[in-house]
């Protein structure tokens, strides 16, 4: 922080500082003072030299320079990094020190470290407490990952890191800097596919068929609801966010994935557009007839162990599902995903449409010691036996398709690989909830208010819209596009 | 040694008051610096000036927030206080007399512990045990019971007219034991004569408790009263952890500690954050002037 008389931070800390000198206490105020809360960026680290560029090493890294490695350790726990990555790494450049810390509350432990301008090298942005990207990236706090995208890749020297990777992944971590540009900032590593699950068990033993149209999938949710099982249902005390995902990719299978891109970029009534209430209608006629009052209540820990016991048919989610309810789901239930079913026949995107995209958020700090080091351990990530390693620690796939090839998953995640390679080039993505938590807040809430009868679909645009508009003209709030 | 006495006053006031302004005033003195800039908690913050506090205006949130304040605040103390009287006064004075000595109901000295026993309890797992009694299904302690009787179950925490008085629940089924203590300590220093002398003139329980007993706690209540009343005002912990959707459903049991912990920690808006937590310091502030000064009466004296 510059010490300017214009700047009023200091002037008041400097007021503060002279009433704490009248009553006597200045010699350890200052000290503690100092190291107060906004005291952003005083200290600038000082960066590690380049080191020389070869084959094995085409970023240049200064090979001796440790790294600092922070792992959120949720669903896919800190194994993958402790056994698999952080090893590879070490193997390319032995002299280097990992210095590894895992944590389930990211933005606790480095919110402080940014602020003091020392932040690790490697960070796994995710959880429930991830530090807001958009924030990052503002204050200049994310490398620029470019470097990484064209650096030749471990397995294959002649191709670089970018065309490993599945499309979209890249661009998908693309934010816009305060001048203006984008650059890509982000890596998604993980690839998740999003859609409606049930138990193929449950099905084949009813002689059920996934429906792939609006007219099958309410005749179906009638027959089970006849038999006695709730047939669609989500957790509104915590993952309303689940259901908004279901209702906008109906809205973009309506009206094609220009309809998102419109609300990602807070266009001026994103959220009125016809697909959106087409698509809220449908649901909330839905959560009226086929769902439980109760699972407003209830956490999807709770949800998804009804779906393990049979007493829930439908349940809207991602891959790592079957991951996380491993210890519950009992054998042979089978996990298979269907995507969202089309609405009408004029619907612009096929049936087989679905949304996927690249999960949990990776980034080198900008201002850490050695951010050259973070770019090198992200390339040993995305190699075939980082990507490979992962997959077999977690049982996830990831952004690397050479890493996943010939690996047996398990039936729920073999089935959405599965309709990834079915939709072919019919696959969207949306990106608001990541760049704008306000509105995923609100969207949550407007998603419960629909879903559980309280509202009507054209006020769940509304109310939604009204939030977008007050984001859209917030100047402390960094705006995106894509 | 007159000229001794400073010195030595402040030899041993400085470590402790270094502590509570370093640690207390400062960053209270923080708060309405930072709720007058736009700091998003990690580049250097802008001055905004009173643009957050203009915001908060047409917060629909906010003053949804403050709403509960007030229910809280007037149904918090009075239910509280109710119940933790007349159970203190069932404890101590409500049973028979023995020996011209009045004694608590039979059993008093075991329910006086069981009614501490929520006090001893964190908060946290007493919002996590409501969690169980309140579940909306079959697996619930309440519906439970209610749907094998054949009825339908009660949404507590999602019906949005009813969740705020759940909470409240919880809220005074964990304060109460402390106040049956904290009363019961109050009607104990009352003269055993008083209770004879009113006895023998022929006062029946009721009287007693209307005409002795609670002029004579007069201190103890207004104490009590405080308390509740700040803690009307805080409530987080309770709604974070039990409420469906963090303050939900749409709001309707949101507190202000919880409108803060969104705005700095999930939205990282922390000068508007700030701005919220200026209010509700206000609030607080306001509050417990206006409840000491109304409640200023001459105390009996015995």
């Amino acid at each position: 922080m510059s010490v300017t008389p214009e700047n009023p931070v200091d002037l008041s800390r400097r007021t503060v500082l002279r009433r704490a000198a009248a009553v006597g206490l200045a010699v350890p105020a200052v000290g503690l003072l100092g190291a107060c809360a906004t005291s952003g960026g005083d200290g600038e680290t000082e960066q590690v030299s380049g080191g020389t560029k070869s084959a094995t090493n085409p970023l240049g890294i200064k090979e001796d320079a440790p790294i600092e490695v922070i792992i959120f350790n949720g669903g896919y726990g800190e194994k993958y990094a402790t056994d698999v990555h952080e090893p590879l790494y070490k193997k390319a450049f032995p002299k280097s020190e990992i210095k590894h810390q895992a944590t389930q509350a990211v933005s606790t432990v480095l919110q402080p470290r940014f602020a003091g301008g020392n932040p690790p090298e490697f960070v796994n942005n995710s959880g429930e407490k991830f530090l807001d990207f958009g924030a990052l990236v503002n204050d200049g706090q994310l490398q620029d990952l470019t470097e990484l995208w064209d650096a030749p890749s471990v397995d294959d020297p002649n191709k670089k890191v970018r065309d490993t990777v599945i499309p979209g992944v890249v661009e998908q971590g693309m934010f816009t800097t305060a001048d203006g540009g984008r650059k890509p900032f982000v890596l998604y590593y993980v690839s998740t596919v999003y859609g409606i699950w049930y138990s193929g068990k449950l099905f084949k033993d009813n002689g059920w068929t996934a429906p792939t149209n609006w007219e099958q999938f309410k005749a179906l949710c009638e027959q089970i609801k006849a038999k006695g099982i709730t047939p669609y249902g989500y957790a509104g005390a915590n993952a309303a966010y689940y259901q908004w995902n279901v209702i906008l990719t109906q809205a973009a299978k309506i009206g094609g994935p220009d309809v998102l891109k419109n609300i990602d970029n807070l266009e001026d009534g994103a959220w009125k557009q016809e697909a959106v209430l087409q698509a809220a209608e449908a649901w909330a006629e839905i959560g009226a007839k086929y769902s439980d009052k109760s699972f407003e209540g209830l956490k999807h820990t709770d949800v998804q162990l009804r779906q393990n016991q049979g007493k829930l048919a439908f349940y809207p989610s991602g891959d790592w599902l079957e991951n996380e309810q491993k210890k519950d789901t009992p054998p042979g239930f089978n996990y298979q995903l269907m995507p969202v079913p089309s609405l009408t026949a004029s619907d612009k995107l096929p049936a087989n449409a679905i949304r996927a995209a690249g999960g949990e958020g990776y980034f080198v700090s900008a201002k850490s010691k050695n951010p050259r080091g973070g770019m090198e351990y992200m390339r040993q990530m995305l190699s075939k036996a980082g990507a490979r390693g992962f997959t077999e620690t977690v049982g996830a796939a990831t952004v690397v398709p050479a890493g996943s090839e010939g690996y047996e998953f398990p039936p729920g995640v073999a089935s959405s690989q599965a309709a990834l390679k079915a939709a072919g080039a019919n696959v969207f993505n949306m990106m608001f909830d990541n760049w704008y938590k306000e509105l995923d807040t609100e969207a949550r809430t407007a998603t419960n208010e629909l879903m559980f009868g309280r509202i009507k679909a054209d006020a769940f645009a509304e109310r939604i819209q009204k939030r977008a508009d007050a984001i859209k003209k917030d100047t402390s709030v960094t705006k995106f596009k894509r | 040694m007159r000229h001794g006495k400073y010195p030595f006053v402040i030899g041993f006031l400085f470590v402790p008051v270094t502590l509570y302004v370093v640690f207390v005033i400062a960053p209270y003195a923080q708060a309405f610096q930072i709720s007058m800039t736009n700091w998003r908690g990690l580049s250097a913050p802008q001055w905004v000036g009173f643009d957050n506090y203009r915001r908060l205006l047409d917060d629909g949130n906010f003053w949804k927030a403050v709403q509960h304040h007030g229910v809280l605040l007037l149904a918090l103390p009075l239910i509280t206080i109710a119940i933790a009287l007349f159970f203190a006064f069932l404890l101590n004075v409500g049973g028979r007399s023995s020996g011209g000595q009045r004694q608590g109901v039979w059993g008093s000295k075991f329910y006086r512990v069981v009614f501490f026993f929520p006090q001893v309890l964190a908060v946290a797992i007493i919002a996590v045990l409501f969690q169980m009694v309140y579940r909306p299904n079959e697996s619930g302690l309440i519906n439970g019971v209610l749907m094998k009787l054949g009825f339908d179950p009660v949404l507590f925490l999602i019906k949005p007219n009813l969740a705020l008085w759940s909470i409240l629940a919880v809220l005074v089924w964990q304060a109460v034991g402390f106040y049956v203590v904290l009363f019961s300590a109050g009607m104990a220093s009352i003269p055993a004569e008083i209770y004879e002398a009113a006895e023998m003139d022929g006062a029946t329980r009721v009287t007693l408790f209307f005409r002795v007993t609670l002029p004579l706690l007069w201190d103890t209540l207004q104490v009590a009263w405080v308390y509740l009343g700040i803690a009307a005002f805080d409530a987080f912990a309770i709604v974070a952890v039990l409420s469906v959707d963090s303050g939900g459903p749409d709001g309707a049991t949101t507190v202000l500690a919880m409108e803060i912990y969104r705005n700095a920690f999930v939205y990282s808006k922390y000068g508007y954050a700030s701005a919220m937590g200026v209010a509700l310091f206000f609030l607080t502030i306001t509050f417990a002037a206006l409840t000491l000064r109304l409640s200023k009466r001459e105390s009996v004296e015995y």
